[in-house]
């Protein structure tokens, strides 16, 4: 299946394009140590023992499998105000239950493994909520390699609890007071030090971007989700659902669900951007209001003025305040294969309550995204369809964001 | 003999000096550069994203976009540059977005038209060579590539291929402006890259004395300062044409004695 020539699975190119997409823009200094990790993680690929590794690490450290599960009590609620006989079924993959509390340790277990494969003995990462730096910090404590994680100063201040379990787990955090202080600033200062280092370090990007390999590698490490899942529902059902949703800020966990079921032509597919204030405020749907242009190593769309300056993004969820997007989703909007939709702060205000009561899960605010759409594409979709919603993460960390938005004093 | 080649063969190393567009006073600051001895102008674009600068040009970008920096603004001011100099080679220096993002023909035409005689990308390796490179060539505007020390003898003959104008070889693994390579490792690269090219080569990145300056003039085709300028301007605001000149005119003299 995988091998067809009229696969959406074969991408990118030798490379690094998706379609126009993707690329390696990166400084002359960075170039000849992204063709080195190319290079070892085809070896990689090809050696049983670094997949045994990781499978091994995937399963008794991460816990996975994650588990399926059908929102029983989710479905009925929203069947209440669905026209008569609309109201899909709803099925979550539940990846907020790894350890750590989201989808990003699948890949920094994968990205440790080539670090340490590659004998680089330090490592750096950017962070927008926190997930991927505490997931950074996490491989890092556990194999014993010094870890800097460079994280927006706006960040640091709106995700308290990551910060110190970063700390917890012995990674130095460094607040980054360039540019709007967000994520794409974080990830600026963590190219400056790594062209600064290239000689030790390792720089474990968090998402489905940045300059080739790193976008087909992510997507890779993450596509355990999707490979689960498309398993786990024929195991459960003996069918394949009708609709994946997943929210994008970089778009990892999106790709991680949707990359196994490409060639599925019958399962439909919704990618849901930062929607902010409004489309036609601040927002982070670099999809819906960007173009294509280049930034941190790759040619995506972007949030952009006429002159090609970047714009602020702005989302109340800090993972998916970023003015870009992985290269693939650009690819797949621009094919068709994948639909896109935003969703506002306010509605994914309303989804995080809604999975709270109805389902007694507390969502990260970056998931509270696909479940708002999950919510609106339930009521127009038939009872016997089914909807998979990526669940990437807990919203342990996101509970003061929320309760400041909510206007509750803690 | 092109403006940019002639510039290099002249009786001492080139000066090449940089300094952000639309920071401070840019018109009056370039005829400083000029006054003090400047063999070769970069002129930067600011851009929202520097990921290769430093602390100081990374704060001039800063100063420049939200002093409102438009890319047309850039060029009114190498073409009214061009006018008051018509014999200094002027160089664009940006980032691939900025330069792009009209496509690269437009770009190369816009080049043409201000008298730009060199553009240096910092995140189009050769790998990207189709974003930006045929236009420049196809429009006669040197596409100025960076070498740096992570670039091996294996890499280098494509990094070389489709530079012109001169070679710019990046002497520390880092961002502009912070510390400055050995000189014996400077020497090395440059020998290495002399071997392997007739463009002529120019060192920059940490460059900050007339000391430093002269050191890497006895080896290399040229010397580029950025970052001290930079902050010249920084602490002098838009009276900073004074202060610049004494400055390029004491790299000038150090670079002009270092090969008598």
């Amino acid at each position: 299946m995988n091998a067809t020539i009229n696969s959406f699975m074969n991408q990118p190119d030798e490379r690094g394009h998706f379609g126009q997409f993707g690329g390696r823009y990166v400084a002359e200094t960075l170039m000849p140590l992204i063709l080195d990790l190319e290079r070892e993680y085809r070896a990689a690929q090809a050696d049983p023992e670094f997949h045994a590794q990781l499978d091994d690490l995937l399963k008794h450290y991460v816990g996975r499998p994650s588990p399926l599960y059908y929102a029983e009590r989710l479905t009925e609620e929203l069947r209440k105000d669905a026209p008569a006989g609309k109201g899909a079924q709803i099925w979550f993959k539940r990846d907020e239950l790894n350890h750590t509390g989201a989808h990003k340790i699948n890949n920094c277990i994968g990205q440790i493994l080539l670090a340490i494969r590659m004998g680089k003995t330090r490592i750096i990462a950017e962070t927008g909520a926190g997930q991927h730096g505490v997931a950074t910090a996490t491989v890092c404590a556990r194999f014993g390699l010094p870890c800097v994680i460079y994280m927006g100063a706006k960040d640091v201040e709106r995700q308290q609890p990551n910060v110190f379990r970063m700390k917890l787990l012995g990674a130095e955090v460094i607040p980054v007071t360039s540019g709007a202080n967000t994520l794409k600033d974080a990830m600026n200062e963590a190219l400056r030090d790594w062209v600064a280092n290239v000689h030790d370090t390792f720089y474990i990007i968090g998402t489905a971007a940045g300059p080739h390999p790193y976008p087909e590698l992510v997507r890779d490490f993450q596509s355990v989700i999707g490979k689960e899942a498309r398993a786990q529902m024929l195991s459960r059902i003996n069918r394949l659902p009708d609709l994946l949703v997943a929210a994008i800020g970089g778009g990892s966990n999106a790709i991680g669900l949707f990359h196994p079921f490409l060639d599925d032509s019958d399962v439909a597919m919704l990618g849901i951007e930062a929607a902010g204030h409004g489309l036609d405020k601040e927002h982070a749907a670099s999809l819906a209001g960007g173009r294509p242009g280049i930034l941190h190593g790759n040619k995506t769309y972007l949030l952009q003025d006429e002159d090609g300056q970047i714009a602020e993004a702005h989302s109340i969820s800090a993972g998916l305040d970023y003015p870009g997007i992985g290269p693939e989703h650009s690819w797949l909007k621009e094919i068709g294969r994948v639909r896109y939709d935003s969703v506002t702060d306010t509605e994914a205000l309303e989804g995080f309550q809604l999975l709270c009561r109805t389902e007694g899960i507390i969502p990260a605010l970056e998931p509270s995204h696909a479940i708002a759409a999950v919510a609106r594409e339930a009521a127009k979709m038939d009872r016997d369809q089914i909807i998979l919603a990526n669940l990437c993460g807990r919203g342990d960390k996101d509970i003061f964001t929320v309760a400041e938005a909510l206007g509750e004093k803690m | 003999m092109t403006r940019l080649s002639s510039a290099f063969t002249k009786a001492h190393p080139a000066l090449v000096t940089f300094i952000t567009a639309g920071d401070g006073d840019t018109a009056a600051n370039l005829d400083a550069l000029v006054a003090g001895g400047a063999d070769v102008i970069e002129l930067g674009m600011p851009f929202t994203d520097p990921m290769a600068d430093g602390p100081a040009i990374q704060k001039a970008n800063i100063r420049s976009l939200e002093a409102g920096t438009t890319t047309a603004d850039i060029f009114a001011i190498a073409t009214a540059f061009r006018a008051r100099h018509p014999q200094v080679p002027l160089v664009l220096m940006g980032y691939a977005n900025p330069m792009t993002i009209r496509g690269s023909e437009w770009f190369a035409a816009e080049c043409v038209k201000a008298g730009v005689d060199g553009v240096i990308c910092v995140d189009i390796p050769p790998e990207e060579d189709a974003e930006l490179g045929p236009a420049l060539r196809n429009a006669g505007v040197d596409l100025i590539r960076l070498a740096t020390p992570t670039t091996d003898a294996a890499r280098l003959p494509a990094v070389l291929d489709g530079s012109s104008g001169f070679l710019y070889y990046v002497s520390v693994a880092g961002i502009t402006g912070l510390q400055q390579a050995a000189q014996a490792s400077i020497e090395d690269a440059v020998a290495r890259l002399k071997a392997a090219t007739d463009i002529p080569v120019a060192v920059g990145f940490g460059v900050r004395t007339p000391e430093q300056a002269a050191a890497i003039a006895k080896v290399a085709d040229g010397v580029v300062v950025g970052s001290a300028i930079v902050e010249i301007i920084a602490q002098h605001g838009r009276d900073a044409a004074g202060p610049v000149r004494d400055y390029v005119a004491s790299l000038k003299t150090a670079i002009t004695e270092a090969r008598s």
